[in-house]
């Protein structure tokens, strides 16, 4: 019985670390790779949202974690990205989360320009209704451009709604908390920017990005 | 039996009378609830072929040395190191693809049809009709993904193919085929229900099939009348 019992824990035990090396084998392959392809998509985003032809800078690495606080969607930790044209501060990418979405949060991509405006915004991650909310996709509506260009005037600022509620964005048809939420959300993403403009800006560089992954 | 006509019976059950999507029902989580897209549908059904091809092979490959008391935590093990494998490799080489199947890719550990093949026939058997019963059960399982899939991306979307260039890199962009244009979707194709909906319709059109072939053929056999159990474990 007791030989039994050794004997298959022994197995057991065997198999358990042949499995992990496997594991740790092609996981080691392939870190880098995963690595790189997580940046590059970070990066194509950040590409879409700030004219790559209006930056001279490592973007990727130009970066700081901020907190956001109550503006860029509760308490989670957010990045900035700062494009500078011949170390010229130009435009800022912030990550931030819409914590109300339909089905959760949204995450979002925002860059703003150094005057205030909108350069663009895209979704990063999402899991809205398939058909009704994931319109905020680009691949799948153009809806998302409509932030294009446009100014937060202040906090009191009534054209930053859907038109549901008497502001300048679209709402879906079936679907108007999805981009009530991008929209409160961006809005949030932009004054706090406006707030903290200068802190954003005068920070030092560092690289986020690499203990970021 | 001699091996080849074994070979063929193999072939026969994975791809039609034992099929794991439409006559066993196993992994139904991952069959209705990826299969918005073609191209979502043949990428899981490729990962779980693949999955199911080493899993099969692994475990035809140790059955001597597997006490019988703890066969299933060792199956387990290797399933999942393999599923793990797929992923980190999905996740590196196919990005769009590992992104849009998200939790679907890690939840093939508990595919049911992996873990039944291997408990049924391959702990049984040698590799090779070990890995072969993997390669057509797992190629049966695609069929029925990508069979859903086709039919629910045409009536949700009206296209065939749309993303496939997420699993086949940029050039198969052009495989997509805009078949018709609505409006508005049509979501219940696009939501489970729909899943489940064309799934009863795909079961209901084998059934029919096999009822018309029986009919055809009167009286060859009548011993062997239950054919749709859930798991066969004749091994």
């Amino acid at each position: 019985m007791k030989v039994a019992v050794q004997n298959n824990a022994k197995v057991l035990a065997l198999f358990a670390i042949a499995c992990t090396a496997l594991v740790s084998l092609v996981s080691w392959f392939t870190k880098d790779t995963i690595m790189r392809q997580q940046q590059q998509q970070l990066l194509n985003t950040l590409y879409e949202v700030i004219p790559a032809m209006s930056l001279n800078n490592d973007l990727y690495h130009d970066c700081q974690i901020i907190q956001g606080n109550d503006y860029l969607g509760n308490t989670e930790q957010q990045t900035a990205y700062i494009a500078r044209m011949d170390n010229i501060p130009v435009a800022v990418a912030i990550t931030s989360t819409a914590p109300d979405g339909y089905n959760g949060k949204i995450n979002l991509m925002v860059a703003l320009n150094v005057d205030g405006s909108v350069s663009g915004v895209r979704v990063l991650k999402h899991q809205e209704t398939p058909g009704l909310g994931d319109k905020i996709e680009t691949r799948k509506n153009d809806w998302i451009y409509s932030f294009d260009n446009k100014t937060v005037e202040s906090v009191n600022d009534l054209r930053w709604a859907v038109k549901k509620d008497g502001g300048m964005f679209d709402q879906f048809t079936g679907a108007t908390i999805t981009p009530r939420a991008v929209v409160k959300a961006v809005k949030n993403t932009a004054l706090f920017f406006n707030e903290n403009k200068d802190d954003i800006l005068a920070a030092p560089t560092s690289t986020c990005g690499e203990s970021n992954d | 039996m001699t091996e080849r006509n074994e070979y063929k019976e193999l072939t026969w059950q994975g791809l039609w009378k034992n099929n794991p999507g439409l006559v066993q029902l196993l992994g139904l989580c991952p069959l209705l609830a990826v299969t918005t897209t073609l191209t979502n549908a043949i990428g899981l059904g490729l990962a779980t072929l693949l999955v199911l091809v080493c899993s099969n092979a692994t475990v035809s490959a140790i059955r001597n040395w597997v006490p019988k008391e703890v066969r299933i935590p060792i199956f387990v093990l290797i399933i999942a190191a393999f599923v793990t494998c797929v992923q980190l490799l999905m996740n590196a080489y196919t990005f769009g693809l590992y992104q849009s199947l998200g939790i679907f890719l890690p939840l093939i550990v508990t595919n049911c049809a992996i873990i039944g093949r291997a408990e049924a026939y391959a702990s049984k058997n040698p590799v090779k009709q070990a890995s072969f019963d993997g390669f057509m059960m797992g190629l049966g399982f695609a069929l029925v993904l990508i069979l859903l899939g086709g039919i629910r991306e045409i009536l949700g979307q009206g296209t065939l193919f749309d993303g496939a260039d997420l699993l086949l890199g940029d050039w198969a962009s052009v495989l997509r085929i805009e078949i018709f244009t609505f409006d508005s979707k049509f979501l219940l194709a696009i939501l489970p229900p729909g899943a489940f909906i064309a799934m009863g319709f795909l079961i209901a059109g084998k059934n029919a099939i096999d009822a018309y072939i029986e009919k055809k053929q009167p009286k060859v056999e009548t011993d062997k009348t239950i054919e749709r159990v859930r798991v066969n474990f004749e091994g």
